[in-house]
């Protein structure tokens, strides 16, 4: 028992960092069933669901509130940040350990603890929020806006905030990790590109995740002890006047985006980190134009800081606001341009090496390039103005946040899986799994362009309404439905996959993607470090390799 | 797999925005092609470039030289740079300058999960407001102040009517909560804020009925908050117009 209790309450990164992967599994399982009945609901809104019953529009936005918040936080934000650095950041950077090892476990319990209140608020009585995961108020501020918004709403709040102090130590773990915790040697220009992803997002982490908890703490504030940050003079809900003070509920969007938008670079920069060091590896090449990509990564830290006004063209900010971020938004499509272009000229020469971390790494390029393209479109005013708030952002960010950061994932997993296990996945099966994941992406989440152009807004529970019904839509909206059940369907082939290969898979030896970076390796490694991260194929010409461990004076 | 395939063929048909009935519509219209007919030959050429890659048995030593990436990188800049100018002139045409002297004005306020238009009447002022006097069920789901001469003349209604060719001024108002006022159909999208009064204007050029939609949930009736809005003739607004008062002076005279 007490063995049982010092394995789960661990300190140690690497048990942490599978201890995040599987709540990110149970996140994700969640998620998805959510988002089954929401699809299946959209297409058959009268059908009787088992367990479930018909379901009521509050039913519908309780859905979409906790599908989006579970994703966003509990499986993009845990998995490729916490989860993956935790595994292996200390190895790949020679650290001898997690710098804070107790914060860093803290920082996991918190986020157990986070989940379990969001989870919690489906099973009260009024049911979960249905404001969102975005929560603007004063719908998000007041008890009375709707089922789910009275207790159902605190709970959100709360788990929002616990979450927030989560991530926020967790990236105090990682930073003081990757700032002192290197190996001598492991200069700037030497560290993997996941280290790139993991410190840039850190660093994001720390600035945006505090000013979400201060104002979830005013929305807060604002619901039970009478302030009013969000709620404007003579608001009224249900014919009673509330408003009291004079907020703004701009203001929560500004505080909320300067989060939300950083937030979709937190999800998506340690899966393009990832994607780089496996382009390198399986094409068994340098990354072409380190320093440049390294620094585009930085580049785009630093710029999504600058853009949250991108979400709010439309929401009353002044118009010349608009002009300003969406000048600034097209700007982080030049580095983000210059990672893609850094990527296919890394696997231009071809002689790729097909197995399945690369075909996910494949993956999240295409996922990132078709989702990544609409950005520039939907940063233009004058367009976003008819697309905001339509199925078309829903692809967008279906594509370049949720598909492309949950292929680097995949792609982490497959990958890293022999460190976890010292066995290989089976290498059938995850080609399957990557071909029909792919195929039924595209078919879910492509069609949902032609949804948004055709001017079907975002949460509503069913497509026929009063005025309008979109009878056009109906082929689409089915085919999106069958689409996702059969991605939903895939993942079952990846979970089989992981459990027979955990006992009985191929046992793996050492170093068995032939990779250069620190943690395949099966010694202690040098005192000190004198290689780059990605020396493939030099200088012996075909297939040779020289990994981080090894010195420069060992020529062979 | 054999009852996809219709559904996919379907998908292909209807790939496009509802018909336009604004002026400015077919700019953003031109202006959407333009970008989405540039986006998708660029994600298809990525395509064939990572399909031209996987492809390559051999490898070959050497890489992409880096005068090619420049110049790739250069020719996106450009693009990034057409997009933003073209786009950023429309949205200053839309938004930065008011409308015309001439525009007429109708109110728009958003509740809970109803939209309704008020119309200042011939005095061609809108009467003071208070919230506190908000009271649907007597009639008076604004708040219009009976003491305020202004608002003896104003016209509410739950259907937007508009004489075609006229340029028109909203101003925007939520109640309770944000809304999204959408009319796909005029390529117009402004979110009513509580405690902000904002402005839109546009000008319909095509009789018809367009659905006016929310866009931003509001809570359990969001998907039901839907309203008509009407471009007729001229002279159809006119009489529209005139008996929209004859019956409110019916109303307030008894």
């Amino acid at each position: 028992m007490k063995k049982m209790l010092s394995r789960i309450f661990t300190t140690d990164h690497r048990a942490l960092g599978i201890l995040y992967l599987y709540l990110a599994l149970a996140a994700v399982a969640v998620g998805t069933v959510l988002s089954l009945l929401m699809r299946f609901h959209r297409v058959w809104p009268d059908a009787v669901i088992p367990f479930f019953g018909v379901m009521k529009p509050e039913d519908y936005l309780a859905l979409v509130t906790m599908h989006g918040t579970l994703m966003v936080f509990f499986v993009l934000t845990t998995a490729p940040q916490s989860g993956f650095a935790n595994l292996v950041l200390p190895e790949q950077i020679g650290a001898r350990g997690m710098a804070f090892p107790r914060i860093n476990a803290t920082a996991f319990w918190l986020s157990v603890l986070a989940f379990l209140v969001l989870i919690s608020g489906a099973h009260i009585k009024g049911g979960a929020a249905i404001s969102g995961w975005t929560s603007y108020p004063p719908f998000s501020a007041l008890p009375a806006a709707g089922p789910g918004q009275g207790l159902g709403m605190d709970l959100w709040l709360l788990s929002v905030g616990i979450f927030c102090v989560a991530a926020w130590l967790s990236a105090v773990n990682m930073l003081a990790t990757i700032l002192s915790g290197r190996r001598a040697g492991m200069t700037w220009s030497r560290l993997p590109m996941t280290v790139w992803g993991w410190l840039v997002a850190s660093i994001l982490t720390l600035l945006v995740f505090a000013v979400l908890l201060a104002a979830a703490v005013l929305l807060f504030s604002d619901r039970h002890f009478g302030s009013s940050f969000f709620i404007p003079m003579g608001d009224m809900i249900d014919g009673r006047m509330v408003g009291h003070g004079d907020g703004s509920p701009l203001l929560w969007l500004h505080l909320f985006w300067f989060f939300g938008h950083p937030e979709v670079y937190i999800s998506v920069l340690p899966g393009m980190g990832l994607a780089t060091s496996l382009f390198a590896n399986f094409s068994r090449r340098r990354v072409a134009g380190y320093r440049m990509m390294a620094g585009m990564l930085v580049a785009i830290g630093l710029l999504g800081l600058g853009v949250w006004g991108h979400h709010m063209f439309v929401s009353g900010m002044n118009p010349y606001a608009g002009t300003a971020f969406g000048m600034v938004t097209m700007a982080i499509a030049v580095p983000s341009t210059v990672e893609v272009i850094g990527w296919l000229a890394t696997l231009w020469g071809g002689g790729l090496r097909f197995q399945t971390p690369m075909l996910f790494a494949l993956g999240f390029l295409s996922f990132f390039i078709v989702g990544g393209l609409t950005g520039p479109l939907l940063a233009q005013p004058a367009l976003d103005a008819y697309l905001h708030n339509t199925f078309f952002v829903v692809a967008h960010f279906h594509l370049v946040m949720g598909m492309a950061a949950v292929f680097s994932v995949f792609a982490g997993i497959y990958y890293w899986f022999p460190l976890m296990t010292g066995r290989m996945m089976n290498e059938t099966l995850g080609k399957l799994h990557f071909w029909i994941s792919l195929i039924a992406a595209y078919g879910t989440f492509l069609p949902m362009h032609f949804a948004g152009l055709a001017g079907e807004p975002r949460h509503y529970d069913r497509l026929a309404g009063p005025v309008t019904s979109f009878p056009t839509l109906i082929p689409v909206e089915r085919g999106i439905t069958y689409s996702a059940f059969l991605l939903a369907a895939a993942q079952c082939i990846f979970l089989w996959n992981v459990f027979v290969s955990a006992r009985r898979g191929r046992v793996a030896e050492t170093n068995p993607w032939q990779a250069t970076t620190l943690e395949w390796s099966d010694t202690e490694g040098p005192t000190r470090v004198e290689r780059e991260a990605y020396e493939y194929e030099l200088p012996s010409g075909e297939g040779g390799f020289h990994p981080q461990w090894e010195s420069v004076g060992k020529e062979e | 797999m054999p009852i996809l395939v219709p559904e996919l063929l379907e998908v292909i048909r209807v790939a496009w925005m509802p018909a336009d009935g604004s002026l400015n519509g077919p700019m953003v219209d031109r202006l959407m092609f333009w970008n989405l007919i540039a986006l998708s030959v660029i994600a298809v050429a990525g395509h064939l470039w990572l399909a031209f890659a996987m492809l390559r048995r051999r490898a070959a030593s050497r890489s992409v030289p880096a005068a090619v990436r420049w110049v790739l990188l250069v020719g996106f800049c450009a693009m990034y740079a057409w997009m933003a100018l073209t786009a950023q002139r429309l949205w200053a045409a839309n938004r930065f300058a008011g409308p015309s002297l001439t525009a007429m004005h109708v109110e728009v306020v958003g509740e809970q999960f109803q939209w309704y238009f008020r119309y200042p009447g011939p005095d061609a002022t809108f009467g003071i407001t208070r919230p506190e006097l908000v009271n649907a069920a007597a009639g008076n789901p604004l708040g219009i102040d009976p003491r305020d001469p202004n608002g003896k003349d104003d016209i509410v209604s739950s259907v937007l009517v508009l004489p075609v060719g006229r340029e028109v001024d909203l101003q925007l108002r939520s109640l309770d909560v944000i809304h999204g006022f959408f009319i796909p159909g005029m390529r117009l999208k402004q979110n009513t804020v509580p405690g902000l009064v904002l402005h839109i204007h546009f000008t319909p050029v095509v009789p018809g009925t367009y659905p006016i939609l929310c866009s931003q949930v509001c809570g359990a009736g969001h998907a039901r908050m839907q309203a008509r809005l009407e471009v007729v003739s001229p002279a159809d607004y006119e009489a529209w117009l005139a008996n929209r008062e004859r019956v409110r002076a019916e109303e307030s005279g008894q």
